[in-house]
């Protein structure tokens, strides 16, 4: 499956979940192309941030909603659960703080949606148990003093953060490198060996106010806070 | 209902088009009635069976409405004519351009250097204080005029920006789309500075005469061109300035131990002084440029109980500002991005690199043509049939 088949395939798989007429943010959204299929097919409201100048230029010449920006520090500019999804493509591992980024989509979407290449994909253990050195693959195309790839990480390593942050998976669904498809589900170790691309469907641990866990059946004033 | 109409009347020496307006009253933010004023414009290309055709392009400080083709009083090109017209980015084969010249101005429009029709004499210091608010007011009554209900798109750059974007405050129902180019939320503290030292030095002007130098039939034109000298240097950037002139010398090999022109700068200054003098009214250089320093949307944009009520959510922005703008920089526009992303408006913003400082906007900047272009033939493709 060649670069440009793949992309496809992913922004495909990313606008089947998104429903009709939906409010998208795509962060590092390139030249557009993807919120442009989302305007098209299912009649999205999108925006879009890209960092490339360039790129920007180019979406916006399209006619796209675009803004020049950079995903680690612009994004406080949007407001609380203002899109219904954010979409984060091929992007994750060339933040510096991954961890923060991935809040900040749940912060300002209701739903998120990551795609990355997975590092957990036995070609790439192979190689580097086989060659002793950093992997280079479709996904992951650069040596390693020139990518901007800096962060790799597994499935299981987005399961286990995802766990630890309180995000929900609502849904995985891998990619082969032969570009066959199927669904990532908890504890079955085969996804991380044979998934080259994931894309997840994340929400939040309802946060719904902070439940007061108190047995008591009455409150004094002032005892909201009180456990 | 409401609607405002005036007379339209040909002007063949101004070679434009002028609206008469009598009668009225148009309350000015100072407080003062304008009852009779009228406005000089230009129109490109062809209104539309829909009307869904027309760019209103808003003129910087020193602008007119020659914005394409020739400048019947310079004889030159008009100043955005390069983006204005037959076959190019605002194409005027598709689109109805229109291009007033501000209330305060001085190519026409009712301003310090036109005859108060109360008086029978040059307006002068007479003239009301005027502000980028009103400005826009009067440029609705000429929209209203020509019977258009809403303006594809509202454009302009510096001062043009600050119309653009006022625009979307007082009348967003009548637009849907804004190109806001190297503008503000503000006039900074700088920005009042530099220009309170233009104003300075054409009020100290002996010629000035607290701005009845009509009546002496002379021009304050010392102090206007260098009001201009100094407002050129803040439009270029120390980077392009160094490789346009460097230390070159002017006409000579050695320098002069004097204080001539020796340096190219210096004379590229002068001539920028003198040429402006030939054109520009002093008197309006001060309205004009107090309207600036007045002009401040920041709390409009920075509370929601201010931002939210306005009907603004169908247009489409696009912000652009240049790298070597220390003007109108970046920093600046970003602020009105983040409040449109933050009230998740439709906007877009590109910031491109060029040492050629705020007038880039006016000069030869591919990319500045392709973003406008684009943006604008898209949203245009989507709004249906032209017909």
């Amino acid at each position: 499956m060649n670069k440009m088949q793949s992309i496809r395939k992913d922004w495909n798989l990313i606008e089947s979940l998104i429903s009709r007429s939906a409010k998208v943010l795509d962060i590092g959204c390139g030249e557009g192309g993807l919120i442009k299929q989302l305007e098209e097919n299912i009649q999205a409201n999108t925006r879009g941030i890209e960092l490339s100048p360039d790129l920007a230029r180019k979406a916006i010449a399209d006619g796209l909603s675009v803004v020049q920006g950079n995903a680690e520090k612009d994004l406080d500019q949007y407001s609380n659960q203002s899109f219904d999804y954010v979409i984060l493509s091929q992007t994750l591992q060339a933040m510096v703080k991954p961890r923060d980024v991935l809040l900040e989509l749940l912060r300002i979407g209701g739903k998120a949606i990551v795609s990355f290449p997975n590092f957990g994909h036995w070609k790439i253990r192979l190689q580097l148990l086989l060659t002793g050195k950093t992997p280079i693959t479709e996904g992951l195309p650069y040596v390693w003093y020139e990518t901007p790839n800096i962060h790799f990480f597994t499935i299981k390593d987005f399961q286990d953060l995802c766990k630890q942050s309180n995000i929900i998976i609502e849904k995985g669904i891998a990619l082969t490198s032969k570009g066959r498809q199927f669904e990532i589900s908890q504890g079955i170790s085969g996804a991380n060996l044979f998934t080259s691309e994931a894309i997840f469907l994340l929400s939040y641990q309802n946060f719904a106010p902070i439940k007061l866990q108190s047995k008591q059946k009455t409150f004094v004033s002032n005892s909201a806070l009180v456990n | 209902m409401g609607k405002t109409t005036a007379q339209i009347q040909k002007n063949a020496s101004l070679e434009c088009d002028i609206a008469v307006f009598s009668n009225m009253d148009c309350k000015l933010d100072s407080g003062f009635n304008l009852k009779d004023f009228q406005i000089a414009f230009k129109t490109f290309g062809n209104l539309n069976a829909n009307k869904d055709n027309a760019i209103l392009i808003c003129h910087a400080l020193t602008g007119d409405q020659y914005v394409s083709e020739t400048n019947p009083i310079t004889k030159k090109d008009g100043w955005w004519s390069r983006m204005v017209g037959v076959n190019k980015p605002i194409d005027t084969n598709k689109y109805y351009v229109i291009c007033s010249n501000v209330i305060g101005g001085c190519a026409g429009t009712t301003g310090p250097k036109e005859i108060n029709f109360q008086t029978n004499v040059p307006y002068g210091r007479e003239f009301p204080a005027v502000t980028v608010r009103d400005m826009v007011k009067i440029q609705n009554y000429l929209i209203e005029t020509l019977f258009i209900e809403k303006l594809f798109a509202v454009v302009g750059g510096s001062m043009g920006a600050m119309q653009a974007l006022q625009w979307t405050i007082d009348y967003p129902q009548k637009i849907q789309n804004v190109i806001h180019i190297a503008g503000a939320l503000k006039h900074s503290a700088q920005n009042i500075a530099f220009h309170e030292v233009g104003r300075q030095a054409i009020m100290n002007d002996p010629n000035w005469n607290k701005g009845g130098y009509n009546k002496n039939n002379v021009i304050p034109e010392r102090g206007l061109a260098v009001a201009r000298m100094i407002a050129h240097i803040t439009y270029l950037s120390d980077d392009g300035m160094h490789r346009k002139f460097g230390r070159k010398l002017q006409s000579r090999d050695i320098i002069s131990f004097g204080f001539d022109a020796d340096f190219q700068i210096e004379s590229y200054l002068r001539y920028q002084g003198r040429s402006f003098v030939e054109r520009f009214d002093a008197n309006s250089y001060l309205y004009l440029t107090r309207a600036m320093d007045y002009f401040d949307l920041e709390k409009k944009f920075s509370t929601a109980i201010e931002f939210s009520p306005i009907p603004n959510q169908h247009i489409r922005y696009l912000i652009i500002s240049f790298t070597s703008d220390w003007l109108f920089p970046t920093s600046e526009n970003r602020k009105i991005v983040k409040t449109l992303n933050y009230f998740t408006r439709n906007v877009s913003f590109t910031e491109i690199e060029t040492d050629k400082g705020h007038d880039s906007f006016l000069l030869d900047e591919p990319e500045l043509d392709s973003i406008i272009k684009g943006f604008l033939d898209n949203n245009y493709n989507k709004i249906g049939s032209h017909e």
